[in-house]
């Protein structure tokens, strides 16, 4: 097939800061508030999104021709819950601490909006690499948003970074007083906030009309 | 029946969907410019939860738990890793079927939620909450109560941020903060308001 390096490489950069998933397209909130406690906990999760975004465009998109649009929506569910499953068996067998503390969340990558909404409008209409990358692309874009939530929540929140301790915290005989909202699952709506206001505050074109 | 009535209050207060496991974000934010509208979308989620949750709370029981099958003679199977499947199957297959009986018995009814209708397949809200459902090993009594308490609840949340919104329209927010970011601090705000829920013991 015909590869256009050119595009390929502004179809993967544009959902991360130009199209971001989370911050315009308002996709695939639901995850990104509830894992954000922990940076490892955000990984794994971005890890299995973005796996799953660009499996599933491709498949999606290699069997688009054969899909009949009155029932496009169930196939498109069928293949990313089967998908989804893969990784959540994956998940248990390998990570089974992490599987269990991302609880239900792993199984709600089927109704995240980002994978459909992917599927749906790029994956029915572009040839299958294309669509892997877009599916990468915008998964990364997710990983971004989710990974720098994660970052200020748990070094701010509980002074580490993946687990390690960065800033020695007061009870543990340090100096860093931890901020304990930052632990609380509504302060990820005020760094989602906050995050899309700088966004917009550098990239003009993204404020919303009053 | 006290027991109900204290899982009924907990699922709408104190483990709030959309405000304490923040599901169904997506659809909260997006549909919640105006009350009347969220007032649709919320009986729609109470409606099609309250059918949802027992439904796969069934399914679950008699047929993938581990040992479910022995009614049929099968009794060493364990088809729980199908789950996620037959759950998202049945819930499009309920959605699909309730979209036909009120067009076809309850053209009115159909008329206000029909647009909302197939936007709940892809809420996290629904899964989420049969999810709920199994992980905490709901008998199918309880079942029913948890989908109805937890449809409420969602409904309750996203009819109050409507409220809110509606009256922002007055206030001047900053350029970048307008829309989405002001709902985002909003919800926080919420959010933080239904923590104090956590502490009840009931």
């Amino acid at each position: 097939m015909a590869f256009d390096k050119a595009e390929a490489k502004s179809v993967i950069t544009t959902p991360i800061f130009d199209n971001n998933p989370i911050a315009l397209q308002v996709l695939g909130i639901c995850s990104a508030l509830a894992v954000t406690g922990k940076m490892d906990k955000a990984f794994v999760m971005s890890l299995a999104l973005t796996t799953v975004c660009a499996m599933s465009n491709l498949l999606i998109s290699l069997i688009r021709n054969h899909i009949p649009s009155s029932i496009r929506i169930i196939v498109q569910m069928t293949i990313i819950a089967s998908l989804v499953i893969v990784v959540d068996q994956v998940l248990k067998a390998y990570a089974y601490e992490i599987a269990k503390e991302l609880s239900v969340f792993v199984g709600l990558i089927i109704t995240n909006c980002i994978v459909m909404g992917r599927a749906e409008a790029y994956a029915m209409k572009n040839g299958p690499g294309m669509s892997f990358l877009d599916g990468l692309g915008n998964g990364l874009g997710y990983s971004a948003l989710l990974m720098s939530v994660a970052f200020i929540r748990e070094l701010f929140g509980s002074g580490s970074l993946f687990g390690y301790t960065i800033l020695e915290p007061l009870k543990d005989g340090g100096w860093y007083q931890t901020n304990g909202l930052l632990v609380l699952p509504p302060s990820a709506f005020f760094i989602i906030g906050l995050l899309i206001w700088a966004l917009r505050a550098w990239k003009k074109d993204q404020v919303e009309a009053a | 029946m006290e027991a109900y009535i204290s899982l009924f209050v907990r699922a709408v207060f104190i483990e709030n969907l959309a405000l304490s496991a923040f599901l169904g974000m997506c659809t909260f934010l997006a549909v919640s410019k105006k009350v009347q509208t969220a007032m649709g979308l919320g009986v729609a989620v109470i409606v099609v939860q309250a059918i949802t949750v027992p439904v796969n709370n069934l399914l679950f029981n008699y047929i993938l738990k581990e040992g479910a099958l022995s009614w049929a003679g099968l009794s060493e199977v364990d088809l729980s890793f199908l789950g996620l499947i037959c759950y998202i199957g049945v819930i499009a297959a309920i959605v699909q079927i309730l979209e036909m009986t009120l067009d076809k018995f309850f053209p009115a009814l159909f008329n206000a939620l029909g647009i909302f209708l197939p936007l709940i397949t892809v809420n996290c809200a629904i899964l989420g909450g049969t999810l709920f459902m199994v992980e905490r090993d709901y008998q199918f009594g309880e079942a029913v109560v948890y989908g109805v308490g937890s449809g409420f609840g969602w409904a309750l949340a996203i009819v109050a941020l409507a409220g809110i919104r509606e009256k922002m329209k007055y206030s001047d927010v900053p350029d970048g903060l307008r829309g989405l970011g002001i709902t985002f601090v909003t919800v926080g705000l919420m959010a933080l308001g239904f923590m104090s829920f956590t502490g009840v013991q009931l």
